[in-house]
């Protein structure tokens, strides 16, 4: 281990930890705003990431550009999946209820990806994913920096939609509080949908850039998903400032505990660290002091 | 008379709001002792804090000369405190006197529960009986789920008292519920005050208060504003500006 | 009426016992012995959380460490390929409960929904230390001693040992349901803070229905250890597994006592049908989601309850209000 190793595992952490922490935040958004996990996030990002690879193969269409098409895609494949099957779920079980329907539905797309991709692993390639350039005296692929730079734009575009424009207070007031929202004339019913869509749509361009970085099949997604989870349980389920955070720091640990430690225990840390942290706070590292439900 | 339960400058605060400041209270053995004050005035608060549902910040609350500040609610209830809520809360998928039965244990050890069946031949008895005297009875078998709001309070209200507590916390009894139940409920308060229970009663319906209780404390902005007998409380100045004037403020009960 | 039950009750014991009697051909036998071995954990596990709420996600954390338990201690106590192993089924379900116990008391101080993430979380922990340490063998698994009986008869004592941990999970559940116990579970999933505010010591009742759900489900771990006659990290830890139970349970009726042993008869003979048919996993993803979104879509409640309201529904238009059928879920 030395300086270079730590400073280039830190750089790593934070480039790709912030296209996880993207993926996070429409995980916690969807969350926030419908009180629903979805669990199917981790195969959406897959299925984002085998679209940008269909585009790019058969139809020779740039990963970046490809997102054009892939963003809206799975902005309506997110809103199907609402209509259809979530917003029939009512009554107490409702949360619970809504993990296990998205899990049924990852697990359909699952096996639709494999019978139409095999489960042969593959991977995205471009000229910026194969080439690097040195920073700080080591050498990074050109596809973490423009993936570092899309999260960017895309949080700030999140963030400036949220706090910038009427839909974006219609959402906030959502979050808050569903039935104060609903008393004041938001129709938290199109709130939810669109917000469903959202929270679904980041992923096709997190799953460009994860394609690019990793081989990947449709069963990758369990990895990624229980990644997502527990960045936004740390972050405190709801809070887009806490998977933020949650998210990149999260990776980053993993990226240095491989480099001090080992692999083996890179991916372990990762679990390990919720384990302990709920264990000191059941809230989440950033969540709010729980509510009790009357 | 005898003090039964006594809270002692208690204060509790959500991050700035001050829900309770120094609230001092007392309920003596065998009365009916109500809580009145305006929204947001700490009411529902105070009880869960007796109630173990929330720690206070600091002060004392003592039962029967047990200090029962920082105990569980499984504890408080154990030691003789049951309880109602504002919204009631009923097991909805369970019937009726499964319900109550949750209630008879009282002070088991946990592992008991595994080894025996759950209901004794005495329990179903006064499980029964209880339900009989809230008159819902016959709705033994239902899923509990299936009652009507009115039902729910009543059923609430036997399953508190198959444990036979000493004093019983009553939150809104009369709230949302029509005149005939409001005056059936009063009747069955007065019944079982005459055979010992100890009552101390949040409710916003001043006949209801007035008519029932013995002492009635007003709370104002987390605090103990003033107690009395219901002619004394009426004829003080305090509790009609405490009504009228700043209670602008965000209902607490809804914040916590 | 409840003689009827037990009736029908003896009548399915009968066929289940019948089975391996009737039909010899070792393909279907096998089928017949993984139906079984998900039907006792299907069942332990929805004596926990289906009576409780709390739905863990991570039961694969119990049925793992129960085939490592299995593997390693017939390793460790030279036995051989004789069938004494048998005898280390129970050391499995022991060793699952030992490990429910810190596993809850983690995991159980969360609200329910976060309780969910946590079992996810914690079951990546187990897959992945198997997967990383040596003494699981790592990726390349572990091998039981051969067990040299003859193909016509291998699968027969797997096959009773698994009815017997069906039979063992059906009792227990049956046994928590009419405990005071059981109760308390079913008091927690409407509404945890009211009962501790009747006396319920919740978050004992909690770790002590997940660990006694536990044995079963590492008991049936161990015997798939044997059955098969080695294991590797990755399907002994498998989410699959973590979800098929509870989508099972859920399926046929989520905290009924038949949902669970008709969900797993059902999905899992069906897995193990399709996987021999197809020899490709994807139909069986397909079809077993599908079946899952509609079940919830159309009965939410599962078939059981279901079932049970259809038919005391046309029960009431003939004998007008005379018998009123409890769901088991009540």
């Amino acid at each position: 281990m030395n300086g270079t190793a730590v400073l280039h595992s830190i750089i790593d952490g934070v480039l790709t930890g912030s296209v996880y922490a993207l993926m996070a935040t429409g995980l916690t958004l969807i969350f926030g705003v419908m009180n629903i996990i979805n669990v199917a996030q981790g195969i959406f990002v897959i299925l984002g990431a085998y679209l940008s690879y269909a585009l790019s193969v058969h139809l020779g269409i740039d990963l970046f550009v490809g997102l054009a098409i892939t963003i809206p895609t799975l902005f309506v494949v997110g809103i199907v999946v609402e209509r259809a099957f979530l917003t029939r779920l009512k009554g107490p079980e409702r949360v619970v209820m809504s993990i296990l329907v998205t899990y049924a539905v990852s697990l359909v797309i699952e096996g639709v990806l494999n019978l139409v991709f095999s489960s042969n692993y593959v991977e995205l390639h471009a000229w910026y994913v194969n080439r690097s350039v040195k920073v700080f005296g080591t050498y990074l692929p050109y596809i973490y920096l423009l993936g570092f730079a899309m999260a960017v734009v895309m949080l700030t575009a999140l963030y400036v939609m949220l706090y910038r424009t009427r839909f974006g207070s219609s959402v906030r007031a959502s979050l808050a509080d569903q039935t104060s929202a609903a008393l004041v004339g938001i129709n938290v019913k199109r709130v939810s949908t669109i917000c469903f869509g959202l929270g679904v749509a980041v992923t096709a361009a997190g799953g460009m850039i994860y394609g690019a970085t990793n081989a990947f099949n449709a069963a990758s997604s369990y990895d990624l998903i229980s990644r997502l989870l527990v960045i936004i349980v740390l972050g405190g389920m709801g809070s887009l400032g806490g998977a933020l955070v949650a998210g990149i720091t999260m990776v980053t640990i993993e990226d240095l505990v491989g480099v001090v430690w080992g692999p083996v225990w890179s991916n372990l840390s990762f679990f390990l660290i919720l384990v302990v942290v709920l264990s000191l706070r059941p809230q989440g590292l950033f969540g709010k002091q729980s509510v009790r439900v009357a | 008379m005898t003090t039964l339960l006594s809270v002692d400058r208690v204060s509790k605060a959500f991050g700035g709001l001050h829900a309770l400041s120094e609230c001092s209270l007392s309920v003596e053995k065998g009365s009916i002792t109500g809580l009145i004050g305006p929204n947001g005035s700490g009411k529902t608060t105070l009880f869960n804090v007796i109630t173990g549902y929330e720690k206070p910040d600091s002060g004392s609350v003592t039962f029967e000369g047990t200090e029962i500040t920082n105990a569980s609610p499984n504890k408080v209830f154990a030691l003789g405190v049951g309880r109602t809520f504002q919204i009631t809360r009923i097991f909805a998928r369970i019937s009726v006197l499964e319900n109550m039965l949750v209630a008879t244990q009282r002070d088991e050890g946990w592992l008991r529960g595994l080894t025996r069946s759950k209901s004794s031949k005495s329990e179903l008895v006064s499980a029964m009986e209880w339900l009989d005297f809230v008159g819902i009875g016959r709705l033994a078998d239902q899923h509990a789920g299936s009652l009507s709001f009115g039902q729910r309070k009543l059923l609430e209200l036997a399953y508190v008292l198959v444990a036979d507590p000493d004093v019983i916390l009553l939150d809104e009894p009369a709230g949302g519920v029509n005149l005939t139940l409001i005056n059936e409920i009063a009747d069955k308060i007065l019944a079982l005050n005459k055979d010992g229970k100890s009552f101390l009663i949040v409710e916003h319906n001043m006949e209801f208060v007035m008519n029932l209780c013995d002492r009635v404390t007003v709370m104002h902005q987390g605090a103990d504003l003033v107690s009395g007998t219901p002619s004394e409380i009426r004829s003080n100045p305090l509790v009609l500006d405490a009504y009228l004037g700043g209670s602008d403020e965000d209902d607490v009960e809804d914040a916590s | 009426m409840p003689r009827l039950r037990n009736v029908w009750w003896l009548v399915a014991l009968g066929a289940l016992v019948l089975f391996p009697l009737i039909e010899t051909n070792p393909t279907y036998t096998t089928i017949g012995v993984f139906t079984l071995i998900y039907m006792g954990c299907a069942t332990s596990w929805n004596m926990f959380s289906g009576y409780s709420g709390y739905i863990n996600l991570g039961s694969a954390v119990f049925y793992g460490v129960g085939a490592y338990t299995m593997t390693l201690l017939s390793d460790h106590l030279n036995f051989a390929g004789n069938g004494d192993q048998f005898w280390l089924i129970p050391v499995g379900g022991l060793a699952a409960m030992i490990v429910a116990v810190p596993v809850g008391l983690v995991a159980l101080r969360v609200r329910r929904h976060t309780f969910v993430v946590i079992t996810i979380a914690i079951f990546f922990v187990f897959q992945l230390s198997a997967i990383n340490f040596s003494f699981t063998g790592g990726t390349a698994g572990l091998q039981l001693p051969l067990i040299p009986w003859l193909e016509t008869n291998f699968n027969k004592p797997f096959y009773y040992a698994a009815l017997a941990i069906v039979v063992f999970a059906t009792l227990l559940s049956m046994a928590v349901r009419r405990s005071r116990f059981g109760l308390q579970l079913l008091a927690i999933r409407d509404d945890e803070d009211r009962a501790a505010g009747l006396g319920v010591k919740v978050f004992a009742v909690k770790l002590t229905g997940f660990t006694m759900s536990a044995f079963a489900v590492g008991m049936g771990g161990a015997l798939y250890a044997l059955f098969l006659g080695q294991i590797y990290p990755q399907f002994v830890f498998n989410p699959i597994f973590d979800i098929s139970i509870a989508l099972m349970s859920i399926f046929g009726g989520l905290g009924t006592l038949t949902g669970p042993l008709l969900g797993a008869l059902v999905l899992e003979s069906m897995q193990q049908y399709l996987a021999i048919r197809f020899s490709n996993g994807a139909y069986y993803l397909i079809v077993f989601g599908s079946l899952f979104l509609l079940i919830v879509l159309f009965m939410p409640q599962g078939i059981v309850v279901y079932l049970g309201e259809w038919r005391s529904r046309s029960k009431a238009r003939r004998v007008e209000g005379a018998l009123v059928v409890a769901g088991e879920a009540s």
